[in-house]
């Protein structure tokens, strides 16, 4: 009877014992009259730490971070209204690079939806096309086993974000907490072992292809470390060559020997070359995204191609393969190992030799070449000294969106999964800054930096608050250019050379923000100080903003122009003659 | 890879997808989507045709498991064989969704759609349009000194031809149901 008894509490109770059974450890958000009750659980108990953000958006990019480097579904708790649609920016990227969230949002009471209440949204409604599934929870009865629900289908199959939305009424009510394990989940259960015939067939063209190469991505990283584990075994016994999307970096050792760089709108010529000569192309986790295949009717034409990945719609959306597997790319990768082992692991060595001959000659091309000065700093500069000075620390990187993403992708090598955190698939400037503190939440001694332009950092400059409340020492290091370099970049290129308003104008001084909120702030111009400067960055224990200012027109290469095949990518030497008009995307 | 010798043929146990992928025609296909009976799932279902950019030129949905609170939703649609394949793989991961049956794979479906038709008129044209009513197996359901109110079922060819047959006898009002559907055999 006892026992019966304790089961009864209030939805805002089950929601924090929903969050403890979880494991959850940590939640962000922001509070507002529609979650008050939630507030008053989460202030009477220790086990869940509740970060309190400056703006919704922003919790849902810490929680973000916090996933992205844990592999633990991040948590965000926001009230009606305006708390549920600041966060639809957060969802969408989360959704678009299946990253696990569980967010809660107060809802105006149930008898009041639909009468345009103070601070009421249609949540559900808006966040429909924005979450993997939500739910409006009417009863308090089924809080706990929703609850339960959706961290099932957040961290199952393809994760990505869920949104529960409660009405406050429901959250005071009182009703019959059960435990994860009673939640109802059968009905969700993606495919994770793949077909084995087709994987069969997959080391069979493993066994004879000439010219091989492995396209890697997010879900190599999303399905664990131990995916990646067998995926370095599998490209270093056969010897192919590796190459990775935007998400995919670290799953494989930058420092590995078969590993190419990315590949992609500005990735390295040595991988674009390779995709479009290949004759076998194994897609382990990618799906074949506008900016990785350039003009699709031309994306590697003579190649058999292999797509492995546990959301069946990702499978033949944009270019048609040959030989599909719906499947985890782990489970996946141990049946390829084991049959390509029993088999004899046999590989077709002297057509490797003659690939990695040509591949060889590509990397000669030595495509990342950049003029350095003595006078300005470089961006790629810069970021090959922070690469230096932080080589062999156990150290997480963010990015915001733009020139400076790529340089960062580009020069900075990671060698583990889990320790690169960028928005990717909805490219949302204002990700890193509030993504490092997630990070640095979840890692209170790595060392976090956020890699950042200047006009990007500024979109989410608020969470400067957060980050001192919660003393994360995380490192933002701005390339400032005083630019939207990226946009710059296109006008330049595309749009004849007409810069419509891609200026940062009225800048702050970083120094003083900085100071004014009890961080460190550092500026450096001078090449010849860059190592001093940023090693005083690393050695500072705490919040640092590190103004670096660059030149201010130097444009990222190499780059595949939008609508373009792999095969005309344009180097820093060729960017002077290039005359083409304007593309579409 | 030439060596590897694909056969050109039946996909049923070979690994490859051997159909035309790449085939321009496009073809109306029926689908089934049986998803849990829950608050949103139409607007799921909705918003994913309408967010992706396919078309729906038919649409019918009702409980068929009340107990085991199951709505059956009957899509007609219309693209290329890679349209279609992907409308059924994001069907799919909808996570209310439990099944996508498309209907139209080797043989046509049975289907079938109701309607009802309002026709106004007196004199010849009024005994006309009894005439051809029975020649449809269509009953009167309502009527008054001025009209008929027909109800029609049949596959939606068939409602088409009695439409346009009604037209120039008077037709003011019609109601359809969308089409409902089952495959044929066991």
């Amino acid at each position: 009877m006892e026992r019966v008894m304790a089961r009864q509490m209030t939805g805002a109770k089950m929601v924090v014992q929903a969050l403890k059974d979880q494991g959850v450890d940590t939640i962000f958000g922001y509070p507002g009259g529609a979650v008050l009750p939630i507030y008053d659980e989460i202030f009477q108990q220790n086990d869940v730490r509740h970060i309190l953000v400056r703006h919704e958006q922003a919790a849902v990019h810490m929680a973000e971070g916090y996933a992205r480097s844990t592999g633990k579904p991040g948590c965000v708790l926001v009230t009606s209204g305006p708390g549920a649609t600041n966060a639809v920016t957060g969802l969408t990227d989360a959704l678009m690079d299946s990253i696990p969230l569980v967010v809660f949002s107060g809802q105006v009471p149930t008898f009041m939806i639909g009468t345009d209440g103070f601070q009421e949204a249609d949540t559900v409604g808006i966040t429909r096309p924005c979450t993997k599934h939500n739910w409006l929870v009417k009863e308090t009865e089924k809080l706990a086993e929703t609850i339960h629900q959706a961290f099932h289908v957040a961290t199952s199959g393809r994760p990505g974000p869920v949104l529960i939305d409660i009405p406050k009424d429901v959250q005071f009510a009182t009703g019959t907490y059960s435990a994860p394990k009673a939640a109802r989940v059968d009905h969700y259960q993606p495919k994770v072992k793949g077909d084995l015939d087709a994987i069969t067939k997959l080391v069979e063209l493993i066994e004879t292809a000439e010219r091989p190469i492995f396209y890697t991505g997010g879900g190599v990283i999303n399905s664990g470390t131990a995916a990646s584990q067998l995926m370095c075994e599998l490209v270093d016994a056969t010897g192919f060559p590796i190459t990775s999307t935007l998400m995919g970096l670290g799953a494989y050792p930058a420092s590995g020997k078969n590993w190419l760089g990315m590949l992609g709108m500005h990735g390295l010529y040595e991988a674009n070359l390779a995709m479009h000569g290949c004759d076998l192309m194994i897609n382990l986790g990618a799906r074949f995204d506008d900016r990785i295949t350039g003009r699709v009717a031309d994306f590697s034409p003579k190649s058999t191609k292999v797509h492995v990945d546990i959301d069946a719609s990702s499978i033949n959306k944009i270019v048609h393969v040959d030989l599909p597997i719906v499947g985890d790319v782990g489970h996946v990768l141990e049946d390829a190992l084991k049959i390509w082992k029993s088999r004899g692991r046999k590989v077709n060595k002297e057509g490797l030799a003659k690939w990695w001959a040509k591949i060889e000659g590509w990397k000669k091309v030595n495509c990342l070449a950049y003029t350095n000065s003595e006078k300005t700093i470089k961006p790629q500069y810069a970021l090959q000294r922070l690469e230096a000075l932080t080589k062999g620390r156990d150290r997480y990187i963010t990015t915001e969106v733009g020139q400076h993403q790529m340089w960062a992708a580009q020069f900075l090598g990671f060698d583990a999964p889990n320790r690169w955190m960028t928005s990717g698939g909805l490219g949302t400037m204002g990700y890193g800054f509030p993504a490092s503190i997630g990070v640095q939440i979840a890692h209170p001694d790595a060392l976090v930096i956020n890699v950042a332009g200047e006009a990007s950092w500024l979109m989410n400059m608020q969470e400067m608050g957060t980050a001192t409340q919660f003393r994360t020492p995380v490192k933002q290091f701005i390339l400032n250019n005083e630019r939207l370099g990226m946009v710059r970049q296109w006008q330049q290129l595309l749009h004849g050379e007409r810069y419509s308003h891609s200026w940062s104008e009225s800048l702050p001084d970083f120094v003083k923000l900085a100071e004014s909120f009890g961080w460190k702030g550092i500026r450096c111009d001078d090449p010849a100080k860059l190592d001093d400067a940023i090693m005083e960055m690393l050695n500072y224990d705490g919040p640092v903003l590190f103004d670096c200012l660059v030149e201010k027109h130097e444009n990222c290469f190499p780059m595949i122009p939008s609508g373009k095949p792999h095969n005309e990518m344009l180097l820093a030497a060729d960017a002077e003659a290039f005359k083409s008009g304007a593309t579409l995307v | 890879m030439a060596a590897l010798n694909i056969k050109k043929g039946s996909t049923s146990h070979s690994a490859y997808d051997l159909r035309d992928f790449h085939s321009e025609v496009e073809r109306s296909h029926t689908l089934a989507v049986l998803v849990d009976n829950e608050a949103g799932v139409l607007a799921r279902v909705i918003g994913l045709f309408s967010g992706r950019g396919y078309n729906i030129d038919s649409l019918t949905v009702a409980e068929v498991d009340h107990k085991g609170h199951r709505s059956r939703i009957t899509i007609v649609t219309r693209g290329t064989v890679a349209v279609i394949d992907q409308i059924k793989a994001q069907l799919g991961r909808i996570v209310p969704v439990h099944q996508v049956i498309d209907l139209t794979t080797e043989s046509t479906p049975v289907e079938r759609e109701l309607a009802l038709f309002k026709v106004a008129g007196t004199g010849d044209k009024r005994v006309e349009a009894l005439r051809l009513a029975d020649i449809f197996r269509a009953n009167v359901v309502d009527s008054t000194l001025e009209s008929f109110v027909f109800e029609i079922t049949g596959t939606p060819e068939k409602i088409d031809a009695f439409a346009e047959l009604m037209r120039p006898l008077g037709l003011s009002d019609v109601a359809r149901t969308g089409v409902a559907a089952l495959p044929r055999g066991i």
